[in-house]
């Protein structure tokens, strides 16, 4: 019984050194890339829209004009086999909120335009807005009393 | 290009830092956005974020943590411009185009597709 153990430690430290690419390492290679071209491309976004309109209203034409090519990717279902292979780097960009929003609102059709498409939708999006606001307000708080 | 490169890899490596939180402490996609926004918007609170959005431009507003320091950036502006009320508004106001296209645009996207047979 002790042996047996003891043997199965060893194969098991066998095994991490035997494997050099260890999961973890290519799903950051990955995440890296991926996450990295969606921004890249963000930024050529960002650059073509300050020609003609002001920084923050650059940036608010990048967000919609990337949710929007998302929002299309995910109807075809594309984005999710694109996250299949790049993990976090298509979560952590505004393209994967967007995929967040857009997958249950399909997914829950069946259930109704109202409480399938309409309610679900917020599945994932719910949870990032309510903590976004009440941090939100938290800062705006501290710096109503303390910042200015 | 320099900006691309930029953009490139402060974007990459904001998605390297969740794909870590991913694989070590096993938490889903959709704590890992709360976590992400919230981080930018307390980032955004203090100031930090700023310097890392003018340096990296998309590469730090594409990221879910743009979004956070977006909320915080509104409504510090917002108390600015109109005081206690700006702590009520400020957030939603800033929030209110990725919002809302995200609604919009997964709505009529809803209509037309279908869900995949499994």
């Amino acid at each position: 019984m002790d042996t047996s153990k003891r043997a199965k430690q060893e194969y098991d430290q066998m095994v991490k050194k035997a494997s050099p690419n260890s999961p973890i390492f290519t799903n950051c290679l990955k995440a890296f890339f991926s996450g990295g071209l969606i921004c890249g491309f963000g930024q050529l976004l960002l650059d073509y829209f300050s020609k003609t309109n002001s920084q923050e209203d650059a940036a608010l034409l990048v967000s919609v004009t990337l949710i929007a090519i998302s929002a299309i990717l995910t109807g075809f279902g594309l984005y999710e086999k694109l996250g299949k292979h790049c993990g976090a780097g298509t979560i952590i960009p505004i393209t994967g909120f967007a995929n967040s929003v857009v997958s249950p609102a399909i997914e829950f059709k069946k259930e109704g335009l109202i409480f399938g498409t309409g309610a679900k939708m917020f599945i994932l999006a719910g949870p990032v807005i309510v903590y976004g606001t009440f941090t939100s307000m938290i800062v705006g708080l501290i710096y109503y009393f303390v910042g200015r | 290009m320099v900006s691309f490169l930029k953009a490139f890899l402060v974007g990459g490596l904001l998605c390297v830092i969740g794909q870590i939180l991913i694989d070590k402490t096993k938490l889903t996609s959709g704590r890992i956005l709360v976590i992400y926004v919230c981080l930018g918007c307390i980032l955004g609170g203090f100031g930090i974020y700023q310097p890392l959005k003018d340096f990296a431009g998309a590469g730090a507003t594409v990221p879910l943590t743009g979004f956070g320091y977006r909320l915080a950036d509104g409504v510090m502006k917002e108390v600015d411009s109109s005081g206690v009320l700006g702590i009520f508004t400020g957030g939603m106001k800033a929030a209110a185009g990725g919002v809302t296209a995200a609604v919009v645009f997964a709505f009529l996207v809803a209509l037309v597709a279908n869900p995949k047979e499994k």
